[in-house]
């Protein structure tokens, strides 16, 4: 089952460097170098698919106390980091030739940032406790405050400062985006998905596994 | 107790709060006759302010312009080291265990464990707006009020991770490192809004400009404050 899931991925990951790199066309203004958004979208998507299973996780363990959710919950903070990371120095190689510099202080730079820094202190947070129970249990309430965290992180930074474009996949109104290159980045976002659960799977494996030695 | 249980309502409510002052008042009393956190705190404070003196030079002009963040920069730093020690004491003489078996609810524990430190930190925080205005020439006196509530709604959201986290890593090895690790991140919005808020009121701006960064603060306290309620309980337990 996993290991179909993985193959899956493998599928996915060439179809999205096919339609990133043959399919979707050369952006006007910014050329070739645009296309790290293929990476760079997908990632920050995948890292907020993530850190809601973080919680889902979190909120299930306290709830029912079966180890499941610990594992979930650790799981996907561990790939939720990952693709954080993933997700910055993916921006900062855009923003050096597009903006000209690594790295600004820009409101969602510095969300992201700080989302990073928040589940980077959940990790060490697991990774110091070694009783599983106490852990799960101080993960979890560290896992839903993280999360609930969020949106009060994202509206203090942007009243903040406000060069990051504004998003447009997401916005109310109609993507001014490129069929085929809208095209691209959902054959990619799909892909990465693919990728975030192969590696949950397997985590979630090892967790278990660890658990019973 | 078990009366309490039996019959629900206003004595529910009375135990809850009841039992919420008894750790408050204990906390309070134990400081007062210890005065283990307080007097170093208040030291520590005075040797921050020589410390950014230091680091930023005599310059009166910069020093006035940094005045806000330092401020909390430095209520931030005693807060890490003050909260951080809100939980050892229960640590000796199997205290943790008699929390443990506290009857009733058990974030009654944790209110008193947060307005304890809430406290603590205002005063902490009293003598640091104290101390700046006297070394750094701040004039912190004619927007006093609107600071004043900026201040307290930035220590609550301060302390009410502060208490929640500090529950938590009291049981852990290096318990002095991860605590800040955990608590700095989550508190960037907090530090964000009174840092802005406070600036606009140094530069004499009215408390309308800057609602919408005590209504951000107001929303975080109450979303921190209810997950340490929520909460609280299962970090009690290890």
């Amino acid at each position: 089952m996993t290991r179909a899931l993985g193959w899956l991925t493998v599928l996915g990951l060439v179809a999205g460097l096919v339609a990133g790199f043959g399919y979707a066309p050369r952006e006007a203004v910014q050329g070739n170098v645009q296309r790290i958004m293929y990476l760079h979208v997908p990632a920050v998507l995948t890292a907020y698919l993530a850190f809601g299973l973080v919680l889902a996780g979190s909120i299930g363990y306290l709830a029912t106390r079966r180890p499941g959710w610990d594992r979930l919950a650790g799981a996907a903070g561990e790939i939720g980091v990952l693709f954080t990371g993933l997700t910055i120095v993916s921006g900062s190689i855009w923003g050096k030739p597009t903006w000209g510099t690594w790295w600004t202080w820009d409101a969602r730079l510095t969300s992201t940032a700080v989302l990073f820094c928040v589940y980077v202190g959940y990790l060490l947070l697991r990774s110091l406790i070694e009783d599983p129970d106490a852990r799960a249990r101080y993960a979890a309430v560290v896992g839903i405050l993280g999360a609930v965290n969020i949106p009060i992180v994202h509206f203090s930074v942007k009243w903040w400062r406000a060069l990051h474009q504004p998003s447009t996949i997401l916005g109310p109104e109609r993507s001014p985006i490129d069929p085929a290159i809208g095209l691209a980045l959902f054959v990619n976002w799909v892909a990465f998905t693919l990728l975030f659960a192969y590696f949950l799977a397997r985590r979630m494996e090892i967790a278990r596994l660890e658990e019973q030695t | 107790m078990s009366a309490c249980a039996k019959e629900p309502g206003h004595s529910a409510v009375s135990s809850y709060t009841k039992r919420a002052w008894i750790i408050l008042w204990k906390d309070l009393l134990i400081e007062r006759r210890a005065k283990e956190n307080a007097n170093a705190l208040l030291f520590f404070c005075l040797l921050l302010l020589f410390l950014f003196q230091f680091a930023l030079g005599p310059d009166r002009e910069r020093l006035a312009a940094a005045v806000p963040g330092l401020l909390w920069l430095g209520f931030i730093l005693a807060g890490l080291l003050g909260l951080g020690r809100s939980f050892l004491g229960e640590r000796e003489n199997d205290c943790w265990e008699g929390l443990r078996l506290t009857p009733g609810d058990k974030s009654a524990i944790y209110l008193g464990k947060l307005a304890g430190n809430c406290v603590l930190m205002t005063a902490v925080e009293i003598i640091l707006v104290v101390l700046f205005g006297v070394f750094y020439s701040v004039d912190l006196w004619t927007p006093a009020a609107p600071l004043a509530l900026v201040l307290g709604l930035g220590t609550i959201g301060l302390a009410a991770v502060g208490t929640l986290f500090a529950a938590m890593t009291t049981q852990v090895r290096a318990r002095e490192l991860l605590f800040p690790v955990l608590l700095l991140p989550v508190q960037v919005p907090v530090l964000l809004a009174t840092v802005s808020a406070t600036q606009a009121l140094l530069l004499g701006q009215p408390l309308a400009d800057v609602a919408h960064w005590l209504k951000l603060l107001a929303g975080a306290d109450l979303v921190y404050v209810t997950i340490g309620l929520l909460t609280f309980e299962f970090v009690l337990e290890g």
